[in-house]
């Protein structure tokens, strides 16, 4: 229950919400050239406390597939919702990015942005990134399939 | 219906199917690469062992998998950038790159998806279930033709393209069904249709947070040994764990207290997709990998011996044909080469004018019980060989024999009759439903030499049975033939008053598609027949081919007969000169391709397509002739041939029989002479090939029969198996 209101307060697509109280926010990822088939991965969000917070994009959409973003699988359950951006999976190099409406409350607020990466037959990459959710725009790069990872306004 | 379901999936899938096939065969070479290059492990080395060896030579290592080939992997981070390696774990040092190969990779996202994710895997998946659907119905037919599962390697008759499927298909078929079944159980697993159970621990609500313990003084690290290893992740912070996976299952391991905290072996359906895997890719089966990849090359030749076949055996349908259920008459046919159906359809179009509703059917389809509306059953068929079923009527004689007579039948029998056993299936199939009681609407009859007047006799008698007025205006399609012209000709037999020749002809050319379909001039061997047309007369000779394509001419030994047509305007041709002829493939009078020793037994021009074998196989087998003649100085055929050839030893050996010279022998005295010999090469698996006249012919079956009657074997026996063929005029 308590994670649904966070979502709710975290992506604010829906009529009912006040728009002043959120903001567009565009994250970013370029993945590295690791020689290997399309990249699953997942962003997702923990509190200041380090308890898992939902799911904000989820890419590759085979569900069996999934327990390999091992970290995020481990604290979201694998559950995804109808706040979750999914897409298919992304070649290596290539780029991807998405916008969506975040709650004010949310920045400079304790909150990470983490990502786990997974590729077939290659290494399980989990928290691969590990980014603070500021009011500033902030990049930081990855370790094995993320070049880098990044957030703008 | 079991004929379309193999023919239709399989036209339009050949071009998939052969792209999966050649690069799921290109795949299966890389687990025997692995195999190769994957180090031998000592058995007693542990994954503690290991761990330590990779941990001494990356600092920073996460992670070490091992995969079914043997072949181990590590990973590791050394503070700025990722690194991974094959590792070897004897002398505990870097193997090379742990990037996957880039062919392989292409191959299989090539192989599973066509490069379009699911779209193609999609279209890959229908193309594996085409697969499915042709080796199933393919290997109904075979059991269908052969007459039951028993008969599955027995020896195949009917054209060249035909009987390559066939000999292709029984041995591949189980794999390509095994290979369609686990690809669409792959593809399900894939698009999450098939339940998942995987090993999935629930991941502890506490760990110790003491420093990590190493490897080495972790129990079940220890206790695990490397050929169980699956994969070991370390832990990334204090907070984690060891994560072990071996084929049992996978467990978190406390990195404080090397205790297991939680451990879940993975379910039914996770290990049945382990094997489904294995048997499909050769992953961890390296040489069940190669024998998958080279049966399965046999998908292009199906698919191009198939389409051939298909091309060549297409005849023209019955238009308005009504189902086997509602047809007044049935018309089925057994037919060889395709003769006897142009005379079927004939007869089918005859009733069909004459207001009559007709359904026509390969004999082998005989199913009384399903022909509702019959009034009558018409049975056309030729004979194969010494009186048994061709092509298309296999298995009916015994389906006949248990079958509940219904509608009176009438039986047509096509062959030739200077055969001893002229239209011989025909009167068989006759006798047989006489005795189980069926009503004879007429007795049978005979189509001698596809005579177009025995034919129409035959259908105003039919007519009159049933009382219609029938005229069968059968014209024969006449084969389509070529000029040949005379390039040179030995003659012999002048001094013996029996003049006879050996003539070679220019090989006329051929169309770009006859060449291809290997029909007409495009593709004839040794064995073969050149039928000629005479002039003045629209029948044609047929003699024995002495020579293949491949020989660049076309030869025939040929004797004049008092008064012969053919034989004297053959006798007649100066070179330079052309006659009219043109090929009939005889399959069954074909070299095979064993290196078994061979016995050629023959007399007089029956020479000729031994000659060509001889010629055809060079030194690459035993060859023993037997042969005869009249007479030395006058029609020893290819004399000065058979020197050389036992020079070059392409004739091992050369037993010649003279009816008028010396102790005035014929070619089965020389055989019985040569008991022994002739004993002992049947015993070391001799194929024995007999061309000649029908006297020449049974003389030499008797002196078989006798010369085998110690061994225990007969020539009916070495006929079963192949081993025995005649070639008789």
């Amino acid at each position: 229950m308590q994670m649904k209101t966070l979502m709710a307060a975290l992506v604010m697509t829906t009529a009912m919400t006040m728009p002043a109280l959120a903001k567009p926010v565009t994250f970013s990822t370029t993945l590295s050239e690791y020689g290997g088939r399309g990249a699953y991965f997942s962003l997702y969000l923990t509190d200041a406390k380090g308890d898992f917070a939902g799911t904000v994009w989820l890419a590759g959409g085979k569900t069996k597939y999934h327990r390999h973003l091992t970290d995020w699988a481990r604290l979201s359950g694998g559950v995804i919702d109808a706040a979750t951006t999914t897409g298919a999976s992304v070649g290596a190099g290539r780029n991807a990015q998405i916008t969506i409406d975040v709650a004010d409350a949310l920045f400079d607020a304790g909150y990470t942005l983490h990502m786990d990466a997974a590729v077939e037959d290659m290494r399980d990459s989990p928290s691969e990134i590990e980014l603070p959710l500021t009011s500033t725009a902030s990049s930081v790069r990855g370790r094995r399939y993320i070049a880098d990872f990044g957030y703008t306004f | 219906m079991m004929r379309k379901l193999h023919r239709w999936p399989a036209l339009i899938a050949a071009v998939f199917l052969t792209f999966l096939a050649l690069s799921g065969a290109a795949l299966s070479v890389f687990p025997a690469m692995d195999a190769l290059s994957a180090p031998s492990v000592p058995s007693e080395q542990s994954v503690a062992d290991l761990a330590a060896m990779a941990r001494a030579a990356h600092p920073g290592l996460e992670q070490i998998r091992r995969a079914p080939s043997g072949k181990i992997t590590v990973w590791w981070f050394d503070g700025n950038n990722p690194g991974s390696a094959v590792f070897d774990p004897v002398t505990g040092t870097d193997l090379g790159s742990a990037d996957p190969n880039r062919i392989e990779l292409w191959l299989t996202n090539f192989h599973r998806a066509l490069f379009l994710d699911d779209t193609g895997r999609i279209v890959m998946a229908i193309a594996a279930a085409a697969m499915l659907l042709l080796a199933i119905s393919g290997a109904v037919l075979v059991t269908q033709r052969v007459g039951g599962l028993r008969h599955w390697f027995d020896r195949q008759q009917g054209p060249f393209a035909a009987r390559f499927h066939t000999q292709i298909a029984r041995i591949s078929v189980p794999i390509l069904i095994l290979s369609a079944v686990t690809a669409l159980w792959m593809t399900g697993s894939t698009f999450d249709l098939l339940p998942s159970d995987e090993a999935n621990p629930a991941f502890p609500n506490t760990v110790s947070t003491d420093g990590p313990l190493p490897p080495t003084e972790i129990p079940s690290l220890i206790a695990t040994p490397l050929r169980d290893l699956r994969d070991l992740t370390f832990p990334a912070d204090t907070s984690d764990v060891y994560t072990l996976t071996t084929g049992a299952g996978m467990s978190y391991i406390d990195q404080g207290t090397g205790a297991i905290l939680a451990f879940d072996a993975p379910g039914p359906w996770t290990r049945i997709n382990e094997w489904v895997y294995l048997l499909h890719t050769g992953q961890g089966a390296a040489v069940w990998g190669l024998i998958l990849g080279v049966l399965v090359l046999s998908v292009p030749v199906l698919a191009v011996t198939g389409t051939i076949s298909w091309a060549k055996g297409r005849r023209a349908p019955l238009r308005g044909m009504a189902k086997a259920s509602q047809a007044q008459t049935i018309v089925l046919v057994g037919s060889e080469g395709g003769t006897t159906w142009g005379f079927a359809t004939t007869f089918a179009r005859a009733l069909q004018a004459a207001g009559q509703s007709v359904h026509l059917a390969p004999l082998s389809s005989f199913a009384p019980q399903t022909y509702g509306a019959a009034r009558q059953i018409v049975v056309m068929s030729a004979t194969w060989g010494q009186g048994t079923a061709p092509t298309s009527a296999k298995g009916a004689l015994a389906r006949l024999a248990t079958a509940t007579p219904s509608v009176p039948l009438a039986v047509l029998g096509f062959g030739d009759n200077t055969f001893a056993q002229f239209c011989g299936y025909a009167v068989d199939f006759e006798r047989i439903a006489r005795d189980k009681g069926w009503q004879i609407l007429l007795p049978m009859d005979q189509v001698n030499r596809q005579s177009a007047p025995d034919f129409n006799r035959w259908g105003r008698a039919f007519g009159q049975a049933i009382g219609v007025e029938l005229e069968l205006n059968h014209q024969p399609k006449a084969p389509h033939s070529l000029p040949l012209t005379l390039i040179s000709r030995r003659d012999y037999g002048e001094d013996v008053q029996a003049p006879a020749a050996i003539l070679r002809f220019a090989v006329p050319k051929s169309s770009f598609l006859d060449r291809i379909l290997g029909r007409g001039f495009g593709r004839f061997q040794a064995g073969d027949l050149l039928g000629i047309l005479p002039k003045g007369d629209t029948m044609a000779r047929f003699y024995s081919l002495a020579s293949g394509r491949k020989d660049g001419f076309v030869e025939i030994a040929i004797r004049k007969h008092p008064n012969g047509l053919c034989s004297g305007q053959l006798m007649a041709l100066a070179e330079g000169e052309t006659v009219c002829g043109f090929i009939r493939p005889n399959p069954e009078f074909h070299l095979d391709h064993s290196k078994a020793p061979m016995i050629l037994i023959g007399a007089g021009t029956g020479i000729g397509p031994l000659a060509g074998f001889i010629r055809a196989q060079g030194a690459r087998r035993p060859i023993h002739l037997w042969f005869g003649a009249r007479h030395p100085d006058a029609d020893l055929f290819y004399g000065s041939d058979m020197a050389n050839w036992q020079q070059n030893q392409a004739l091992s050996g050369l037993h010649t029989a003279f009816s008028r010279h010396g102790p005035k022998q014929y070619v089965q005295d020389a055989l019985r002479q040569d008991a022994e010999s002739v004993r002992q090469l049947i015993a070391s698996g001799a194929k024995i090939m007999v061309c000649g006249g029908r006297d020449m012919a049974q003389g030499v079956r008797d002196a078989l029969t006798e010369i085998l009657s110690t061994s225990g074997l007969t020539a009916a026996q070495l006929k079963s198996q192949g081993r025995y063929c005649e070639d008789v005029y």
